[in-house]
């Protein structure tokens, strides 16, 4: 089934008209209404009356995280706040988190497009879901709920957490579909083992999961464990939050909502633009909402495009699942976490450069954040208690910048491998058989 | 009166203590007193020795991180109930002790206590003027 047919299976050349004219509309508001965009598009020399084809998009300056955060907290807004009925923000890095803004109608463009991969993943009214995504400020848990709602399914807001009742309201209420990340996913699914808990028994059929990146074999350890078929959905709160794509039944790339969000691949080093069919960096660019309509944004995950329409019948554009990061952002339970967090936390309580290793590991299911912090003279008191309230201190403190736990670990100087002067920050143990291992590099 | 005391930070594994005193082995460094305080994950080795410039300059160029505390040795007797008292004072005058640990004096057959306090300055003038023999640094080094 296909939730909206009209734009899902548009011909390539009316998609193509579609996109120019809400582009160009696009490009004239940012420019008359936010100063930032203004100011960038002088500067690089382009006016919204240079647009001319579709491909004129690529003179376009490319926004960036960074210019978000310079803009923080309402600097890139394109509506008045008194238009602005909600709110979300991206975790915290270094500095200030991005903040991002929707108007009635922007709330209503995210249902639809949440709505459209629920559709694409075999749901409907009929279906109950469960919604195991975090509430709150990160964009998970109430995009999939107002997808939800919008297609007329029945919602349940769970959250995250609390692992027995999501096994247990599975039973008692027939859930049929789970929206969550790959490894709650996978923790959901041990939990139901251990509580003895039969799948085949469940009504549970699709899961449709997001927010980090995930592999082949994952999503088949999940589908055989669980007994369902799992959905990759792809979303970023910068854009508009889940649902930018997700993959249909054929589960051969993420069908793009591109009559909202038009999607690039350039080179990562150049900016360039990449044919289609190569792999390069994803930028998206929203022609359609009114709060925060980003230009050409830099997303760092790593993709390629097709326009051949998909078996399902779906003529969008499709984006293949996101097969690693071109920055040294890692993805830990969902959350981004950059090393340069990490090392501002480190450097504000050691007052001096930090020498430390980050260490992501799955324990079971779930990821597992160890910083292993070398202690130097100044930091060291030949005191258990103070070391170890230390200790305590930086998990404080990353937690609260980061939003997730993690174990400290104190150890001696030397033992973190240096590499030519420059030490490897990152060690990722998690294995994704399409990405490369992230292998960051100090800053 | 105050004695010149090593801490040494090690991870808590297999043969790392070995490696360390090792070090102070090659560097002809004499240990007079050692005690281990450990975690899980870590832990502090502390460390009355006989050459303590030497010691730390070892030390450092193998790349420990290392510390130089001060710590104060007490002379009690080797019986029963010795300990109690002197600690007893202590905590009747409302001196912290950070940690301690003891040896026995093989010539004069007394006990010694070192002591890691949070005011040393107040816990001599407690000691002292409780009558107790608090040795003085070169006695304990060069032992």
């Amino acid at each position: 089934m296909i939730w909206n047919k009209e734009m899902e299976c548009l011909p390539r050349e009316e998609r193509r008209a579609l996109q120019l004219y809400r582009l160009r509309r696009t490009l004239r508001r940012v420019y008359e209404t936010i100063p930032a965009y203004r100011r960038r598009f002088d500067e690089t020399g382009v006016t919204p009356d240079d647009l001319h084809h579709l491909e004129d998009l690529q003179k376009f300056p490319f926004t960036s995280k960074n210019d978000l955060r310079d803009n923080y907290p309402f600097g890139l807004f394109g509506s008045p706040l008194k238009d602005v009925v909600r709110i979300h923000s991206s975790s915290g890095t270094t500095g200030k988190p991005v903040v991002v803004g929707y108007t009635r109608e922007d709330v209503d463009i995210w249902a639809e497009s949440v709505a459209r991969a629920i559709f694409c993943s075999g749901g409907g009214p009929d279906d109950i879901i469960q919604v195991a995504y975090g509430y709150g400020l990160f964009t998970g848990g109430l995009g999939l709920h107002y997808g939800g709602e919008k297609v007329g399914a029945t919602v349940v807001p769970i959250s995250g957490g609390n692992t027995k009742r999501q096994v247990m309201l599975f039973e008692d209420f027939g859930v049929t579909i789970l929206a969550c990340t790959p490894s709650y996913a996978l923790c959901i699914a041990e939990m139901m083992e251990e509580m003895k808990v039969d799948h085949s028994k469940l009504k549970l059929g699709a899961a449709i999961l997001g927010a980090e990146p995930w592999s082949n074999s994952m999503r088949n350890e999940i589908e055989q464990r669980m007994g369902v078929k799992a959905y990759d959905i792809y979303g970023l709160s910068e854009i508009i939050g889940p649902g930018v794509g997700c993959e249909c039944e054929c589960q051969d790339g993420l069908h793009i909502c591109d009559d909202h969000f038009i999607p690039e691949i350039v080179d990562p080093d150049t900016g360039e633009v990449l044919p289609e069919g190569e792999k390069g960096e994803l930028v998206f660019t929203c022609v359609t909402k009114q709060a925060f309509p980003t230009i050409r944004f830099r997303t760092h995950d790593i993709s390629r495009l097709t326009s051949e329409p998909c078996r399902c019948g779906r003529t969008t554009m499709r984006m293949e699942r996101i097969s690693g990061r071109t920055d040294d952002m890692l993805i830990i339970r969902g959350v981004n976490v950059f090393p340069s967090q990490i090392e501002s936390v480190l450097m504000q309580i050691e007052e001096t450069e930090p020498y430390y290793l980050i260490v992501v590991d799955k324990r079971g299911t779930l990821d597992e954040l160890e910083i292993r912090v070398e202690v130097r003279e100044q930091i060291f008191s030949d005191e258990v208690r103070k070391l170890e309230e230390l200790q305590r201190k930086i998990r404080r403190e990353i937690e609260s910048v980061l939003g997730i736990s993690a174990v400290i670990r104190l150890v001696e100087p030397k033992t973190i491998e240096r590499s030519i002067g420059k030490a490897t920050r990152v060690v990722d143990r998690r294995t994704l058989e399409n990405g490369p291992e992230t292998g960051g590099k100090a800053s | 009166m105050k004695l010149r005391q090593i801490s040494i930070f090690l991870e808590n594994r297999a043969g790392r203590s070995a490696e360390i005193i090792g070090i102070l082995g090659r560097a002809g460094v004499n240990i007079r007193a050692i005690a281990l305080a450990d975690t899980a994950d870590f832990g502090i080795i502390r460390l009355i020795v006989d050459k303590t410039d030497k010691a730390l300059e070892a030390l450092k160029n193998e790349g420990i991180t290392v510390k130089e505390t001060q710590v104060i040795a007490v002379e009690i007797p080797d019986r029963p109930g010795a300990l109690a008292a002197i600690l007893n004072i202590l905590g009747k005058a409302g001196i912290n002790v950070e940690y301690l640990y003891g040896f026995l004096d093989r010539v004069e057959d007394k006990a010694i206590i070192v002591f890691r306090f949070e005011d040393i300055d107040q816990a001599l003038r407690i000691l002292t003027k409780e009558g107790y023999q608090v040795l003085n640094g070169s006695r304990v080094h060069d032992m």
